[in-house]
């Protein structure tokens, strides 16, 4: 959680903080259980395996989430998200120890809107590969 | 076999009231790993200006794909599901999804697409309160792989 963000402060282009997240094993069974998706491809490694990806895979909704939680903290509790958008453009391969994978989120605000709108343009890696691309958010904030 | 372009535009029956409880918003944003306290302290969602707590800002795709995943899963649309992954994700919010909300979700099958060796299939699913309040409207694009 961060200081409450105002509009008037936010310039057009500033960079905001990169920050890490972590997806373990454990993370995608909980996500699993918590959205209803059990695609066996985010919690068997054996079947995984056979359908040719190199190992588990987080699920794509996981890794938003991450970047969600990012744009959210960065807006601060008086904000509201407008619209927020990705593609999903590698998997997040989730390895089998007590690391699993990194999700590292980093963010501009790209454009100041109308309506006390601002849009945060996002990017998410995982594993050296671009994770989400055309990821954009719009914040309103006070 | 061939996804049937002739579901383009089909709109879906809306699912059942489901109601958003405090319990599955706060399991949802513990699975994530978001320690928000507005989605799990009432006071604090109530000082961020929201009658309860709300959920974060993907949990409507736990609505939308009941509503969107019985679309596509419709036997004379012929999408390949095992080969099926999530290509792209867009929600536009009226406001947070909130505690205590009763909502539906009704699905459209608005585009199905080739794209090179696969097909390209997008829903937009919009949640409504059972008052008919419209309160998100997500978009997912699923994409079948060609073998």
């Amino acid at each position: 959680m961060t200081d409450q963000v105002s509009y008037d402060d936010v310039e057009e282009g500033a960079e905001l903080p990169p920050a890490s997240y972590p997806a373990t094993r454990l993370s995608l069974v909980k996500y699993c259980g918590a959205s209803g998706d059990f695609n066996v491809i985010h919690w068997n490694e054996r079947i995984a395996k056979a359908v040719g990806l190199p190992d588990v895979i987080a699920h794509g909704m996981f890794t938003m989430a991450q970047a969600g939680r990012y744009v959210t903290d960065w807006a601060g509790p008086q904000s509201t998200v407008t619209e927020f958008g990705v593609r999903f453009s590698a998997m997040v391969v989730v390895p089998d120890d007590d690391t699993g994978a990194t999700i590292e989120v980093s963010g501009q605000v790209t454009e100041k809107l109308d309506g006390n709108r601002v849009a945060i343009t996002l990017t998410a890696r995982s594993n050296e590969a671009k994770v989400l691309t055309r990821a954009r958010a719009v914040v309103r904030l006070p | 076999m061939a996804v049937n372009r002739d579901y383009v535009g089909r709109t879906f029956p809306a699912s059942p009231p489901y109601e958003v409880s405090r319990v599955k918003i706060a399991e949802f944003a513990a699975a994530i790993g978001d320690p928000n306290p507005v989605y799990v302290d009432k006071d604090a969602a109530q000082a961020a200006g929201h009658a309860d707590v709300i959920a974060p800002p993907t949990f409507p795709i736990v609505i939308s794909m009941a509503a969107s995943g019985s679309a596509v899963a419709d036997p004379g649309l012929g999408l390949n599901y095992a080969m099926v992954v999530h290509g792209e994700q867009y929600f536009e919010y009226e406001r947070p999804i909130m505690a205590g909300d009763v909502v539906t979700a009704q699905s459209t099958i608005t585009d199905i697409r080739d794209a090179g060796r696969n097909v390209m299939l997008t829903t937009s699913t919009q949640i409504r309160t059972t008052s008919g309040e419209l309160v998100c409207t997500a978009v997912s694009t699923l994409v079948e792989r060609g073998s």
